[in-house]
């Protein structure tokens, strides 16, 4: 008989519902509100969990379970309220003996344990769905090859000062290390020495009235090792600085040349995570020159003497300060910010690493009695429209935040006053353990959702799946009846194992990824309605209805395999081109253009033939 | 048997071919001068600048809102309502003199200064000018991948020709879901695009399956003209046709009516683009393959290979 299948097909048929109903039903679950808890460098333990369990029983907040799983501890709560509360004490409370833990808020997934064993989680809820915030963040890559010239250009000094070659000047700038001698003789002989020693650079060389010039610039290779660690420092600094933030489940990801993706779920306060990522924020202490009648002078005639540079104080007032760096914020290894007792002002508790508290003592021990100056220097960014076209232009702000008088040789810890606010010595303090940016960072992309839109997003999008599915499974059981109530099952089936691979895979779900899915359901129709007129046009033509539904489907397959295959070809390029959401959309089309021809072909034949087959039927209801 | 392949009720749809010429044309040249003069509403995505939504307890006025951000020198700031009164929606343009990321920041602490604290952040949007030139360049060409992809897919499943009357068919669709979405100033953002390229997919299926049915027509009737064989192809095809747009409409009616403000230009595109893609899979691409001459010739190789593979 044409219309039987065999009974393997049946046993695959139910081990494919099986694996569907298995891995898309973790999603009915939910999710709990929850805290997170870690530690920066060693695990967390029993001790940590008695500890939290401790804080939460002191202050009446009712939990739902605490558990530990390997890298953090989690603790879930009923509702939002109750974990906003419970994260703050915990917070407070750990912070306060060891401020590298890490107290963040977190959805954390209420999928069974058996379910979680066989690695049947639910999908995850892309930003737009439970809200937090997306950067594209690009490294100014000119002002790390700037930075690393700046360095180059104090070794190259002190390395001819050891070779005693008498230079006239050395100065860099974005590009370029240029070297100045008074005589070619000793240009060349530099030149030979310098070759020698750096190896990174190119040098051309240029006389002009018996001076000798050489320019140096760094090689091909060189320049691309510069940014690669210019790029690498900067994602570990972000790290670090995501980490301080408090975030769960953050994504920084490199992206191309000289990008890096951040997303932060979940995160509420906008305005300060775009602060702390973006801030170039960092600190140098410099000996001050002169007293108040120099600095007056030298702010009215707009020149700083020799070997000193003019600033300005919070306010406004001008200072001179040394040339000569002390020490700056690379070398500061910890920072924790509190209140000065004396001047109950917020202060910044300050550990330096060896080399760096070593400067320090040397020069503090030497200066006692004069003042030095504490500068806090940030890089802004501006875009400009130069001949039409949009430039991005770079101001840093040096400002001298504090200054005072050497009272007694400094070492490795000391404190520094003259901030604002709490929040701003908190800021810095942040800033100065995280590590600095090797080059500046901008957001050239931001996509942020609020967690109330995120909810809403959800709610909406999920119920007009709910809608748009019931009306199609509605119209089909009118128009088909007997073969529109299989299609259904198949149409079911395919929303269950959509949602069953989308979950396997782990894949973001976004919004656009349910309007993929949306309009999956409504393709999805396709292959069966097909299939029903092709069956209906044979009995038309006289055939039997066996033999129709046999023709039906033979004849259909090749039409929706070519018609499948070029909507396939559009939701690859869509992938590949498309950025995060998009991508979201093409990769739900694209699974659900196969889970769909699985069901319509195979799915509803294979009830079609248990209806039908084996029997002499007369009329079919189509 | 040919009888049957023709049954009473056939709708002479080549034969309105001059009309929905003339239809289309002048639906395309409309969406070309529109698109012209008009121009489309590109959002940021493709410009760069800002969106900032902002949500609030109660309906807002929208004037005091616009004059905080001008004084504070935003003059050129959108400010609309977005979906509901309480509910607004800032538009920024790239401006000059100023880091365009901290501008959403800085807006939001304007708006929260206004003595209003219900105030609620829903939804920032910033591209940089670089970012949105570069999607600008990818969204083109992606439209452009998909095309050639589709041309050389066509053209090896089928003939040549029908994969020109394919293509002709979706620039056709893409044309004028876009002339559409410029003569009613209508939000062009990534969206939009994505729901473009889902529409060429969309619209491609439907051309195919009635190629499929002309190229299985041309190799069984054998003594008809072309021009009839397609029309006898688009009636028996026609109900599929129209009960495959009917299904995705219903579903995508629903998302365009509930799935929120947040996804309505991506609907409302789909809809558009899903009736222009159903009459021009019917028309546009059948028409064109007609015009190219397509006959039986090309398409028979195929059989006569099996006939003489089958012979003794």
């Amino acid at each position: 008989m044409v219309n039987q299948y065999p009974a393997w097909k049946y046993l695959l048929l139910a081990v494919i519902t099986a694996f569907g109903v298995i891995y898309a039903s973790p999603n009915l679950y939910g999710e709990d509100p929850a805290v997170q808890i870690s530690h920066r460098v060693n695990l967390v333990n029993e001790s940590e969990l008695s500890h939290v369990r401790d804080i939460l029983v002191a202050e009446g907040i009712k939990f739902r379970s605490i558990e530990l799983n390997v890298s953090n501890l989690l603790v879930r709560f009923d509702n939002e309220d109750e974990q906003l509360r419970a994260s703050s004490e915990i917070r407070r409370a750990l912070q306060n003996s060891d401020s590298r833990y890490s107290v963040a808020l977190n959805l954390a997934p209420a999928t069974p344990e058996w379910m979680a064993q066989l690695n049947a989680l639910p999908m995850y809820l892309g930003l737009d769905l439970r809200g937090g915030v997306h950067f594209l963040m690009e490294v100014d890559m000119d002002s790390a090859i700037e930075k690393s010239l700046q360095r180059s250009e104090s070794e190259i000094k002190s390395f001819m000062r050891s070779k005693k070659i008498r230079y006239k000047s050395v100065q860099s700038d974005m590009t370029a290390i240029n070297l100045q001698f008074a005589s070619l003789t000793v240009r060349d002989m530099a030149k030979l020495e310098i070759e020698n020693e750096f190896r990174d650079f190119v040098f051309t060389t240029r006389d002009e009235a018996n001076n000798g010039f050489i320019k140096m610039s760094l090689n091909p290779t060189a320049l691309q090792t510069e940014k690669k660690l210019a790029i690498e420092q900067n994602i570990s600094t972000l790290r670090n600085r995501v980490n301080e933030l408090g975030v769960a489940e953050p994504v920084i990801q490199r992206q191309g040349e000289d990008r890096v993706v951040v997303q932060l779920p979940g995160v509420q306060d906008t305005v300060r995570a775009k602060e702390i990522l973006g801030a170039t924020a960092t600190l140098e202490f410099r000996m001050v020159h002169g007293n108040f009648t120099d600095w007056t002078a030298a702010q009215a005639s707009g020149r700083a003497p020799i070997g000193t540079r003019l600033y300005e104080r919070t306010d406004k007032s001008p200072v001179l300060l040394k040339r000569s760096v002390i020490v700056t914020g690379d070398q500061i290894v910890g920072a924790v910010s509190g209140i000065d007792s004396r001047s109950s002002s917020p202060n910044v508790t300050i550990t330096m690493n060896g080399k760096g508290a070593d400067r320090m003592g040397d020069v503090t021990r030497d200066n006692i009695g004069n003042p030095m100056a504490v500068v806090f220097i940030e890089d802004k960014y501006e875009f400009r429209t130069v001949n039409g076209e949009e430039k991005r232009f770079k101001t840093t702000v040096s400002q001298v935040i504090n200054v005072a008088t050497i009272q007694a040789q400094l070492s490795k810890r000391f404190e520094i006053t003259g901030l604002d606010s709490t929040r701003e010595s908190h800021d810095l303090a942040l800033l100065l353990r995280a590590g600095a940016l090797r080059a500046p960072m901008l957001i050239v992309e931001e996509r942020t959702v609020g967690p109330s839109l995120g909810k809403e997003n959800i709610n909406k999008g999920f119920l007009s799946v709910m809608i748009g599915f019931s009306a199609v499974l509605l119209f089909m059981a009118i128009y088909y009846k007997v073969f529109g109530l299989v299609a259904n099952v198949a149409l079911t089936l395919n929303l269950v194992l959509l949602v069953a691979v989308l979950s396997l895979l782990q894949a973001t779900l976004t919004l656009p990824g349910i309007a993929g899915i949306v309009l999956t359901v409504g393709m999805a129709v396709d292959a069966n309605v097909l299939i029903f007129e092709r069956i209906k046009e044979e009995m038309r033509m006289g055939n039997s209805p066996q033999a129709s539904i046999f023709t039906g489907y033979e004849k259909a397959f090749g039409t929706i395999a070519d018609a499948n295959v070029t909507t396939l070809i559009a939701a690859i390029i869509l992938f590949g081109f498309g950025t995060g959401p998009i991508k979201g959309f093409a990769v739900t089309l694209s699974i659900g253009i196969l889970t769909s021809m699985l069901t319509a072909i195979f799915g509803t034949r294979a009830i079609i033939n248990l209806i039908y087959g084996r029997k002499a039927v007369t009329k079919l209801a189509i | 048997m040919l009888k049957k392949h023709i049954s009473k009720h056939q709708i002479n749809f080549m034969g309105l071919r001059k009309p929905a010429m003339i239809l289309s044309g002048i639906m395309i040249l409309v969406s070309i001068v529109s698109l012209a003069t008009l121009k489309l509403n590109v959002g940021i995505d493709f410009t760069g600048g800002s969106i900032i939504e902002v949500g609030y307890q109660q309906p807002v006025e929208l004037e005091p809102i616009r004059d905080v951000l001008s004084v504070n020198g935003y003059e050129d700031a959108v400010v609309q309502h977005f979906g509901s009164a309480s509910e607004v929606l800032i538009r920024l343009v790239p401006k000059t003199g100023q880091n365009e990321a901290d501008t959403s920041s800085e807006v939001i602490k304007l708006l929260r200064g206004m003595g209003d604290d219900t105030v609620q952040e829903r939804r920032v949007e910033y591209v940089g000018p670089q970012v949105g030139e570069e999607l600008t360049e990818d969204g083109g060409l992606a439209v452009l991948y998909a095309l050639i992809a589709i041309l050389i897919y066509v053209s090896v499943r089928f003939e040549y020709r029908f994969s020109l009357g394919a293509v002709v068919a979706l620039i056709h669709d893409v044309i004028i879901t876009l002339g559409v979405f410029s003569l009613l100033r209508l939000d062009f953002d990534l969206s939009v695009l994505a729901a473009i390229l889902a529409v060429i997919g969309y619209s491609l299926n439907d051309t195919i399956v009635v190629f499929d049915r002309i190229r299985e027509n041309f190799r069984k009737i054998r003594n008809k003209t072309p021009e009839e064989v397609t029309n006898i192809s688009i009636n028996q095809t026609i109900s599929r046709t129209l009960m495959t747009s009917f299904t995705t409409l219903l579903v995508l009616f629903s998302l365009f009516f509930i799935g929120g403000e947040s996804i309505h230009a991506f609907s409302l595109s789909l809809i558009i683009g899903v009736f222009v893609g159903t009459y021009s899979s019917i028309y546009v691409a059948t028409s064109t393959t007609l015009l190219l001459g397509i006959s039986r010739d090309d398409l028979i190789e195929p059989e006569i290979d099996e006939d003489e593979l089958a012979r003794p």
